[in-house]
Parts: C-alpha cells; sequence; structure tokens
C-alpha cells in the first residue's frame, strides 16, 4: 500500500509507460493522444465548417474510452493516491522560479500562479492558459503527433520524422522555460 | 463498445502512473527544459528504450495483436517544416502550460478549470489546424 502512496521513481514510470504502449498496441490500436484534439472537434460538429474534420469519429471511439479513463485516472490520482504532492526539485529550480516571483515552489504538482482559479479569472492567466493551449493543439496536429505519439511510439519504432518533431519540442520548450516564462512572471 | 472498455482500464492505469510518476507536474517539465534534473529524461528515455525492444518483437512478428494480427505502427507523416516548426509551437505551449497531449486530461482531476482552459485552446488550435492544413507546407 505504502508503494501506491509514494511518489514513483523515474525507473519506475519509464517502464509502466512502455507497458501502456505496448497493451494500446496490443489491442489494436497505434498509441498516440493528440488525435483525440480532431475527434473532440469532430463531434463538436467541425465538419459542418470544414471537409478536414469530416470523420466518422465512431471509429475512434477505443481512443474517446482511452480519453474518459485518462480523465477518470486523474479524478481518483488527485482524490486518493497522491496524498504529499511536494516534488523534491532541484535547488537551482527553486531558487530560479523563486527569483521569478513563484511562490511554494515544488509544495505541489502545479505552480498557483499559473493553476488557480485566481488566476484563470484574470486576463493573464486566463491568456496564458488559452493560447499555450491553442499552442500545444495547432502544434501537436501540424507536427503529426505530441509526447506519446511522436516522442514516445515514434522514436521507438526509429521514425525520422519523430526525431525531427522532438528536436522541435525541445526548441519550443527551451525558448518557453528560458525566455517567455522570465518574461512572463 | 464492451470490446473496447480496456481502452478505459488502460486510460485509467496510465493516467495513474503519469500522476505517480510526476510526469504530469509543471514543475517536472520545468526543469526537464532548464536541464536541471535527470526525472523526466530518465522517464521519457526509459520509456523509449523498453518501448524500442517492444518494437523489434512486433516486427519481427513475435507479438501479434490481440487478434492474431501483425503490429506494425503506423508511419508518420514525412516532411521537414511540419515536422519540425509544428514541433516547436506544441514545444512552445507544452513548456509554457506544462501540459502535453494525454496529461491535459489527467491534469482535468487535480486542477479542473485550468486544465479545462487549456484543453478549450488546444481544440481551437486544432480546428485553426484543419482550417488551414492544405495551405501549410510541409
Amino acid at each position: 500500500m505504502d508503494f501506491l502512496l509514494e511518489p514513483w521513481p523515474w525507473f519506475i514510470g519509464g517502464p509502466l509507460i512502455a507497458l501502456s504502449l505496448f497493451l494500446y498496441f496490443y489491442f489494436g490500436q497505434n498509441f498516440g493522444a493528440s488525435t483525440n484534439f480532431e475527434t473532440l472537434c469532430t463531434i463538436a460538429g467541425a465538419g459542418k465548417v470544414s471537409d478536414y474534420f469530416k470523420k466518422d469519429w465512431k471509429q475512434r471511439d477505443f481512443a474517446l474510452l482511452f480519453v474518459l479513463g485518462l480523465i477518470i485516472g486523474g479524478f481518483i490520482s488527485a482524490c486518493y493516491l497522491v496524498p504529499n504532492p511536494a516534488i523534491e526539485l532541484n535547488l537551482t529550480t527553486v531558487q530560479e522560479l523563486t527569483d521569478l516571483g513563484f511562490t511554494n515552489v515544488g509544495e505541489s504538482y502545479f505552480p498557483a500562479e499559473i493553476f488557480s482559479e485566481d488566476v484563470v479569472f484574470s486576463l493573464k492567466g486566463f491568456l496564458i492558459l488559452l493560447l499555450s493551449g491553442v499552442l500545444i493543439g495547432f502544434g501537436t496536429r501540424y507536427a503529426g503527433g505530441c509526447t506519446s505519439g511522436h516522442a514516445i511510439t515514434g522514436l521507438s519504432s526509429l521514425q525520422l520524422p519523430s526525431l525531427l518533431a522532438v528536436i522541435g519540442f525541445f526548441i519550443g520548450g527551451i525558448i518557453a522555460t528560458w525566455l517567455i516564462i522570465p518574461i512572463l512572471f | 463498445m464492451m470490446k473496447n472498455i480496456k481502452f478505459l482500464l488502460l486510460g485509467i492505469f496510465f493516467a495513474i502512473v503519469l500522476s505517480k510518476s510526476q510526469a504530469i507536474s509543471w514543475y517536472r517539465f520545468y526543469e526537464m527544459f532548464t536541464f536541471q534534473s535527470f526525472h523526466m529524461f530518465g522517464i521519457i528515455g526509459g520509456a523509449v528504450v523498453i518501448s524500442a525492444i517492444i518494437m523489434q518483437l512486433f516486427k519481427s512478428g513475435k507479438i501479434k495483436d490481440i487478434n492474431g494480427n501483425k503490429i506494425v505502427p503506423k508511419p508518420k507523416k514525412k516532411g521537414f517544416i511540419s515536422t519540425i516548426f509544428g514541433g516547436t509551437l506544441f514545444g512552445l505551449g507544452w513548456g509554457i502550460s506544462g501540459a502535453c497531449a494525454a496529461p491535459v486530461f489527467v491534469i482535468l482531476g487535480f486542477k479542473f478549470l485550468p486544465a479545462l482552459l487549456i484543453l478549450v485552446g488546444a481544440l481551437i488550435g486544432a480546428f485553426i489546424y484543419g482550417l488551414i492544413a492544405k495551405k501549410l507546407p510541409n
């Protein structure tokens, strides 16, 4: 039981992600997450505006159930499985973020400066979250995948486009953390 | 529908794995992109190395899927500009919000409104992509 409540180290998390990928393929489908953004657009009626979304979403019912599982699993984890959400961060990280004005750095999974209801209802916070989402939705579809589809499935099956995509992920992520976060906060 | 319940259970399992290994934490991705911690590199790198072995077993046909069919991962679409530039845009969103495509659904359980806002943004982004996909360079 202790194992379920303690944080899991990388050498547990990594293999269990690989196990998830294995089961997804074993169940007969291609592992990935970001195509669901398109499927949800189709369900919301985007096919009326663009032929791109005229697809039969029922063929992706397995993926929608996976997404539903992710949501349920998130609630189960948040309610029961993460009693102590503190994260052992590198002290340099803590100092850097504190200097930027972040408070209680590493005491929970998410900084209140980005992930709190107060922030959602402020113009700046609202735009930061919404526009990050737009970049995630647009970027993953343009690149043809996300961390699951490109970094894990694509790299492990030795696909060159995935290597390019992952290089792109890091270019973007480094610009975001080294340049944009210090400007925003 | 019933035969796909296993995907629901797999989703729950994957969400728990991501939550317990802190792979949904904003701080963990910040640390990764500033190269101040090994944790996320270990998780993603470990997953890739083990998956590469699994892929070899799929490729050689030693492991078939549940219906007895050969498992062949879909080839990713090629295109230098689309993968690099699209990847960079995604990386920007990922670096700022600390959320990627699967975790955004998991984070709903932790921080409902902020995650919902990111998700709405992601749907808008995917919608914009669909509208202009034909006009974009590959």
